[in-house]
């Protein structure tokens, strides 16, 4: 073997080799902001200046399904939980999907339900009730993309 | 309780968990990254033919196929049973096991040319050895993702899995050194030429033991405390278990001879329990409690000798490793300094995968690995697998954070853990930093137990992974959107929470 070719097969291997750690970054990073990404399209609830006319919503929902729940604002801000067909519960119950620690909040607090790819929110009797937007939420209500439900001093989101 | 008006859907079943359509897996990406770790393992395997034999043999190919088709195959495990973990694990894993492969490869070319015999076969020597483990690694492997559906369902087991553990450390200490003894450390059952570390496979259940005490005694054990200068300390009855394990771990360091393993299983403990108690005193009092006792150990080696005079013999060969009475001495700094001078002798970029002299350094396929392959890809490469080792490490935290139960936080976050601090154990021997210990390098030297018990705890991360990056399963309160009476879930592993508050 000339040295020539082995010089170059050692630095192409440690190349190599970084370029696969690089590679590696890359696909974490990809995982780390596919949710971010989305994030433009709902930072404008109720569609202001969106993307999506405030005067047909229903028609930006059956495009995009709801597929996380995102915690705005509160303690847990950041947390996200993927949506399945499973119910989510909310609430301080140490057994709730979502456990918030918010003096506000009751022990099973609210509770998201799916239908037919819609999700709706529905109050369980707290106390201090759940808020979607800025109206009291009473019975079951469709929860629209990108619209806060609030409980407590906590905010959470759906997002696609 | 408002009665339901929407009908709850059917409690998906937490086992089999179905594809969500639009969701993404990653599993492609995954493929993609393995598929590009295979060629650099089999681009080091022609690099090491050609350095060392002067040319490239037709079948430079083949380890690297072999160990394609065993890794693709977890792939599709892992595809079918758990289609949303982590996309970066077993390729990070599988480069540095090929890697592995490759090296102990190399050695045997090596062996073979110096004795002027015969280029080994694939299957032959101690890599062909090396890629039999892997194959039975990735088997268990396979087989615990399998098995396990769910890893809520291990808490049950969780006392069995403990006492395990102390068995699985305590069986080396008990059995006469003729079985149990490799160059000073008792921590092997050696059957004829067959030897096991049981010890590598009790940190996988000693990890879900605590995980599974610390869930039931968190509150109390963050709590109930006495602020002493700022600190929280902990009541003297909740320390009970904590005494217990640092005792546990000193009596490894006095009778296998080995500081490496006792470090190993109390900072897995403190960690543990700092994480699920955030309490800081947990990690202060740990390192005091360990420093104090590696200290006594010192001392009594020095003066009373006997089971710690292998301890200050270490601690002595650490200190000064190129002192003439510690270098000539037998079971020296000899080894040390070898390993040294190979890293040295790499320099920044090696001297190239097969242009090195490994054998210099003894034990090179096990404890020193990590120089040997140092000498031949420098501190370029070797920082490069480094960095694939912090990844994985990151992404075993990573799944600790965003999984939602308590006990898969405290058993992710435990083996990840345990994974980085074995690195760093090792690692630090080898370059001085702390005193050398016999640990493996995981996934990288020779050595069937430590290579299954890795693989079992990178399934373990997969699976707890899985559970993170998924959709939400039908947890504790699905059961109860009926408006029935409410009750506590049957059994702790069954509830779904948010324990560790931000």
């Amino acid at each position: 073997m000339p040295e020539f070719v082995l010089t170059v097969a050692r630095f192409g291997f440690l190349i190599l080799l970084w370029i696969f750690v690089f590679t590696v970054v890359g696909v974490i990073r990809r995982d780390l902001f596919a949710g971010v990404r989305s994030k433009s399209i709902v930072a404008s609830p109720r569609g202001v200046g969106g993307a999506v006319p405030a005067d047909r919503p229903a028609k930006a929902k059956r495009g995009k399904a709801a597929r996380q729940v995102v915690v705005t604002a509160g303690q847990l801000a950041g947390t996200r939980i993927t949506l399945g067909e499973a119910p989510i519960t909310i609430g301080r119950a140490e057994d709730s999907t979502l456990v918030i620690t918010d003096d506000f909040a009751s022990a099973r607090h609210a509770r998201l339900v799916p239908r037919d790819g819609q999700w709706f929110v529905e109050d369980l009797g707290s106390t201090n009730g759940t808020y979607l937007d800025r109206g009291k939420v009473s019975g079951p209500t469709p929860v629209p993309l990108g619209v806060p439900i609030r409980i407590g001093r906590t905010s959470l989101e759906l997002r696609p | 309780m408002t009665a339901p008006a929407v009908p709850a859907s059917s409690p998906g079943s937490t086992g089999e968990m179905a594809r969500i359509p639009g969701m993404k897996t990653q599993r492609n990406a995954e493929l993609g990254l393995l598929a590009f770790a295979m060629v650099l393992v089999a681009a080091y395997g022609a690099t090491v033919e050609a350095a060392r034999i002067g040319e490239i043999t037709p079948t430079f190919w083949v380890p690297a196929a072999l160990l394609s088709i065993l890794f693709v195959g977890l792939h599709f495990v892992v595809r079918y049973t758990a289609p949303y973990a982590d996309p970066v694990l077993i390729p990070a894993v599988a480069l540095i096991n090929g890697l592995g492969v490759g090296f102990l490869r190399r050695l045997d070319i090596g062996d073979a040319l110096s004795k002027k015999q015969a280029i080994p076969g694939i299957f032959s020597g101690i890599g062909g050895r090396q890629l039999a483990w892997t194959l039975i690694a990735l088997i268990l492997a396979a087989v615990l993702l399998i098995v396990v559906r769910d890893h809520k369902i291990v808490s049950r087991y969780a006392y069995t899995l403990g006492l395990t553990g102390i068995v699985l450390v305590m069986i080396p200490a008990v059995l006469p050194s003729s079985i149990s003894e490799v160059n000073g450390a008792k921590l092997w059952i050696r059957i004829g030429s067959f030897s096991i570390q049981p010890g590598e496979f009790a940190k996988i259940a000693l990890v879900s033991f605590f995980a599974y005490y610390l869930v039931r005694k968190r509150e109390v054990l963050s709590l109930a405390s006495k602020r002493v200068l700022g600190i929280d300390f902990p009541r003297g009855r909740d320390l009970g278990p904590v005494v217990t394990v640092w005792l546990l771990s000193l009596l490894v360091l006095v009778f296998e001879k080995d500081l490496g393993t006792a470090l190993l299983y109390f900072g897995l403990f403190v960690v543990t329990l700092y994480v699920a108690t955030e309490r800081a005193s947990w990690l202060i009092i740990g390192l005091l409690l360990f420093f104090g006792g590696v200290y006594l150990a010192y001392l009594l080696g020095a003066s009373v000798g006997g089971p710690f005079a292998n301890f200050y013999d270490r601690a002595q060969v650490w200190l000064d490793p190129f002192a003439l009475d510690n270098y000539e001495r037998f079971g020296g700094s000899y080894q040390l300094v070898q390993g040294l001078l190979s890293l040295g002798t790499g320099g920044l970029f090696g001297s190239g995968p097969g242009g090195g002299s490994p054998r210099f350094v003894p034990e090179v396929q096990n404890d020193f690995i990590f120089a040997g392959m140092g000498e031949e890809i420098g501190l370029f490469g070797l920082s490069a697998l480094l960095v694939l080792y912090l990844l994985i490490v990151e992404r075993g935290l990573r799944s600790a954070l965003a999984v939602r139960d308590s006990f898969g936080k405290l058993v992710a976050g435990g083996l990840s853990f345990t994974l980085g601090l074995q690195i760093f154990v090792i690692l630090g021997g080898i370059t001085g930093l702390i005193p050398l210990t016999g640990q493996t390098t995981p996934f990288l030297s020779s050595g069937g137990s430590s290579l299954m018990a890795n693989w079992l705890l990178i399934a373990m991360l997969l699976r707890i992974s899985n559970a993170a990056r998924g959709p939400a399963a039908s947890g504790g309160g699905a059961d109860r959107a009926g408006g029935g009476p409410k009750k506590a879930p049957a059994q702790l592993h069954g509830a779904m929470t948010e324990v560790i508050k931000p």
